[in-house]
């Protein structure tokens, strides 16, 4: 039984966890990590990485759909859902290889096999060979991660019913699909099967789609997947889902759709087999570990980053959180995570991205605010891009300018969305934005033009 | 037509550098004597600094947002045709603008550790906007350089001190902070090397007079909720305030007595500029003057039935206690020349002019306009004038003139309610007197018991200037005056 003494014990890799490693390494800690599955968590293997590259797919049929728009004449041409799905999986392999490279370059010891957190400061790894390694850490981080979830009573087999992490591998793909849940996760399957030609129907329990939202931005992207012909269906309730018809029956309250196959997007919850959160007197909080502006957990010496502790569960928040806990162990007294000010990106076509307070939570606050919306129709560049569905919306208190949120539906959103985080973190307001030369032509010109418009000074609307 | 060098006026008597705001005339710009070339800050006020000389703007020397010792060369104006070259080049190098002066003496009669230091335009080629107080004659916008010098009336030589009036009794501190506190937070940050480095790299809110490092959203939260940046702490980036640092000050600042930082059994909060000057004053104002007190009652009766029917007259403004007291101080000091007096170690100068300085209570301080010539200004005019230079106090918008050279002051509190109180002098004026509320007492005169309006007074005197009885003359004097007011109206 080989045994490992480190400054940190790391469990898991994905976003938070190599962040986290590599920052430890370079404040001169000694890190090992545990990995179950393959470097780079479910970000780089499963997530966010693959999903891109299946979006590009899905964008490029598009464009090819649209080709004599553009004078281009395409007499037929074929699509291989296939093809799609090994291009992705390269892309993820390339990324994963990426983080091992980056664990040896800054001398992390990546031990394969499940960790289990025994007590503070001691971890052992189950490995693949049957053979159990135990570490020895003045440190561990939990960045387990977390899973996809499902409804009640509904098993995801990976066969008729997928998660993401199944249709992510799935080589073919279903005539027909209903995708539940339409958050994130469940747009971007939706768009990359729509376009594949996948007849797709979204369920979405709440009223509308992309709920945490702002509200303009899930109408008019329902408005545009109506478009498409992906069906959407809002404040639907499932109540089962069983084999049978083409593949999958589904119920919801007065309704019985059907279709090849089901993708449960309903959410993710906290991975925590090798944690006994209870045994070692973790806090557990809804469902995910309870870590402190340090991410340190209510056990000492025990941190938590990353989807494992908690909405939101993105990456790029895992990525701040794994800086902060590193830091935190050094010694160093880090600037916490602001997660008030963590950008939120969905990559369907237009892309949804938004930072800060939706229109109607910056009301509930009870101040008084002024909005801000520019129509990608007025933007040059969107037009000469032929890309102008969407708007870039900007919320700000009206006696400060202080910019609460802002919300953009349209071409490279998730790009454009970071002059505003920037911003936000300078506490610039609208004047700010407004006094900020704004390159043309320019997708960015709209942010300045919808910051203009909520000081009422808009100049090309 | 001569060079005219234009140099950083001495603003105030602890005034030891300055801050150009802005230049409002630019180079190659003409000017004429009396244009106003630009704004410079002090640590009590903004000023616009007037040019003396006529001719071209040719050079600026001290740009913008920077900081240069009084007397220091700061600009030229001079002809077309001149060569100003050599002018240029006997000028030192500005200082940065977040630098803090130190409290190192500078040169000529400007020291600081006098606290009666003349705040006389020093310079031959620059005047403040209005003339020197005792000469409303010089007062024209004249080209000739000496034009200042001559027109301080009793003739104060720069080495003696002419009467110095900033200075806020009641606990005042004159207009300007001689040892700034070089950013309370800027010394807990980096007291590194040079004055250059440090003021390059100085934290947080930099020196007092400097740029304050905060978030434009804190800037404006602040600007909202009337906090001084100056006080906050700013716990962002290298010491950068944001909006929360400012939120916090105004939670402390609601939440008092209770304490804001939850566990905290105190908080060091750094001096504003202004409780820095006033720190460093009041020791000097107080332990050298040798303070003797007189207290008196005044029955307020007619005064406040005066006050009552002229502030029933259409047209006219309304007339405070205060201005009241101020005229007839300004009256009983034209008859007791001795009390309108200024101790000058080997001779005590006695005016004949009465420049009250008026206490204004500021959030983080206090300060003291002076409103000159009283004794020949109605009471209509003081409380005009009056009104003016408490409100622009309070902006923080006095001229440098108004900020200093008066004979006397009168610290009231009587708006808080104060009974009676004691002020301290503010040297180098040889009194000040300290007026409580004017309230309803019973009272027993011939007829019995009745209601009165009383009003305490206490008169504190530099013993060095006169003695218990020349004070209490004073005070009867003015006793009777307001006790019979018509004679205030004459």
């Amino acid at each position: 039984m080989a045994q490992h003494t480190t400054d940190v014990a790391v469990i898991g890799t994905g976003p938070g966890g190599y962040v986290c490693a590599i920052r430890c390494a370079q404040l001169g800690l000694s890190v090992t990590v545990v990995e179950d599955d393959r470097p780079g968590g479910v970000c780089l293997n499963w997530g966010c990485i693959p999903t891109k590259a299946l979006l590009r797919n899905a964008e490029i049929v598009h464009l090819f759909e649209r080709a004599s728009e553009f004078g281009i004449t395409v007499p037929s041409f074929q699509a291989d859902y296939a093809e799609a799905v090994k291009r992705s999986r390269r892309v993820a392999d390339r990324m994963a290889k990426g983080v091992e490279f980056l664990f040896r370059k800054n001398k992390i010891t990546l031990l394969a096999g499940r960790g289990k957190l025994e007590r503070p400061g001691l971890v052992t790894v189950a490995g693949g060979g049957g053979g159990t390694e135990t570490i020895e850490a003045r440190a561990v981080v939990i960045a387990t991660g977390a899973q996809p979830k499902s409804l009640p009573g509904i098993e995801i087999d990976e066969r008729l019913v997928i998660s993401s992490n199944g249709a992510v591998r799935q080589e073919w793909r279903p005539k027909s699909l209903i995708v539940i849940g339409a958050g994130a996760v469940g747009v971007e399957f939706a768009d990359v099967y729509a376009a594949y030609g996948t007849a797709v129907t979204v369920l979405e329990a709440l009223p509308r789609i992309v709920p945490i939202e702002d509200e303009e931005v899930s109408a008019q992207l329902a408005r545009l997947f109506a478009r498409r012909s992906i069906t959407v269906r809002t404040s639907v309730k499932v109540t089962s889902v069983k084999p049978g018809g083409a593949g999958v029956i589904v119920e919801t309250e007065g309704e019985r759709l059907e279709a090849e196959q089901v993708l449960m997007a309903v959410g993710r919850g906290a991975r925590l087999d090798g944690v006994d959160a209870k045994a070692l007197g973790v806090t557990i909080e809804r469902g995910f570990v309870k870590a402190s502006p340090r991410m340190e957990t209510s056990v000492r010496g025990i941190y938590a980053i990353g989807d494992v502790a908690g909405p939101p569960l993105l990456a790029h928040k895992a990525m701040a959180e794994g800086v902060v806990a590193a830091e935190a162990i050094a010694g160093r007294d880090p600037r916490p995570v602001d997660y008030a000010n963590v950008p939120s990106c969905t990559y369907c076509r237009p892309q949804v991205a938004s930072i800060g307070l939706t229109e109607a939570k910056a009301r509930e606050g009870g101040r008084e605010i002024t909005v801000g919306k520019f129509p990608f129709t007025a933007s040059g560049k969107a037009v000469a891009l032929g890309d102008t569905d969407g708007f870039v919306k900007v919320v700000a208190d009206k006696k400060t300018g202080e910019i609460l949120g802002v919300h953009i539906l349209g071409p490279e959103a998730t790009e454009i969305i970071h002059e505003f985080a920037v911003g936000r973190t300078l506490e610039a307001t609208l004047e700010e934005i407004i006094h900020t030369i704004h390159a043309h032509p320019t997708l960015s010109e709209a942010s300045l033009e919808a910051t203009l418009g909520a000081l009422g000074q808009a100049i090309h609307l | 037509m001569a060079v005219t060098k234009v140099v950083m006026p001495k603003l105030s008597e602890a005034m030891e550098s300055g801050k150009i705001i802005k230049w409002l005339k630019k180079e190659g710009d003409r000017v004429a004597g009396g244009d106003i070339l630009a704004e410079v800050e002090t640590d009590k006020a903004d000023v616009e600094m007037e040019a003396f000389g006529a001719g071209v703007l040719r050079k600026i020397l001290v740009p913008a947002g920077s900081q240069a010792p009084v007397g220091a060369l700061i600009a030229v104006i001079a002809e077309t045709d001149e060569d100003i070259a050599s002018v240029v080049a006997s000028a030192p190098p500005p200082t940065a603008p977040a630098q803090a002066q130190p409290p190192a003496p500078k040169p000529a009669a400007m020291t600081s550790d006098r606290p009666a230091v003349p705040p006389q335009p020093r310079s031959e080629d620059f005047t403040t906007r209005e003339k020197s107080p005792a000469a409303p004659g010089a007062a024209g916008r004249s080209d000739a350089p000496d034009a200042p010098r001559t027109a301080v009336a009793p003739g104060p030589a720069r080495t003696s001190a002419p009467p110095a009036g900033a200075a806020a009794p009641a606990g005042g501190a004159t207009s300007a902070a001689a040892a700034t506190p070089a950013g309370a937070r800027a010394a807990a940050g980096a007291p590194t090397a040079g004055p250059e480095s440090s003021a390059a790299r100085g934290p947080a809110a930099a020196g007092p007079t400097g740029r304050v490092k905060a978030s434009p959203l804190a800037k404006k939260v602040a600007a909202q909720s009337g906090v001084d940046l100056h006080v906050v702490h700013g716990s962002g980036p290298g010491g950068r305030i944001v909006r929360r640092d400012v939120e916090a000050a105004v939670t402390t600042a609601a939440a008092a007595p209770a304490p804001a930082v939850s566990g905290a059994e105190y908080e060091d909060r750094p001096l504003t500029p202004m409780r820095a000057a006033i720190a460093k004053r009041m020791p000097l104002a107080k332990a050298p003057v040798p303070h003797f007190y007189l207290t008196t009652e005044i029955a307020m009766d007619r005064a406040w039935e005066l006050r009552e029917e002229l502030n029933a007259l259409e047209g006219q403004p309304k007339i405070s206690v205060t201005d009241m007291l101020v005229r007839a101080c300004a009256m009983t000091l034209l008859q007791h020349p001795g009390v309108n007096a200024s101790f000058q170690g080997d001779s005590i100068r006695v005016y004949h002019r009465a420049h009250i300085g008026l206490a204004v209570a500021l959030d983080d301080g206090l300060i003291t306009p002076v409103l000159r010539d009283a004794q020949d200004k109605s009471l209509a005019r003081i409380a005009t004038e009056g009104r003016d230079l408490v409100e622009r106090a309070r902006a923080r918008k006095l001229r440098a003139n108004e900020l200093s050279g008066a004979t006397f002051s009168i610290s009231n509190l009587g708006m808080f309610d104060v009974a009676e109180f004691s002020a301290i002098i503010n040297p180098p004026e040889g009194a000040i007197i300290a007026v409580g509320a004017v309230r309803r007492v019973p009272v027993v005169d011939d007829q019995g018991l009745g209601v009165g309006r009383r009003m305490s007074m206490t008169l504190s005197c530099d013993h060095r200037v006169m003695d218990g009885a020349m004070g209490a003359r004073f005070l009867q004097d003015l006793k009777r005056l307001l006790e019979a007011p018509l004679r205030l109206l004459l």
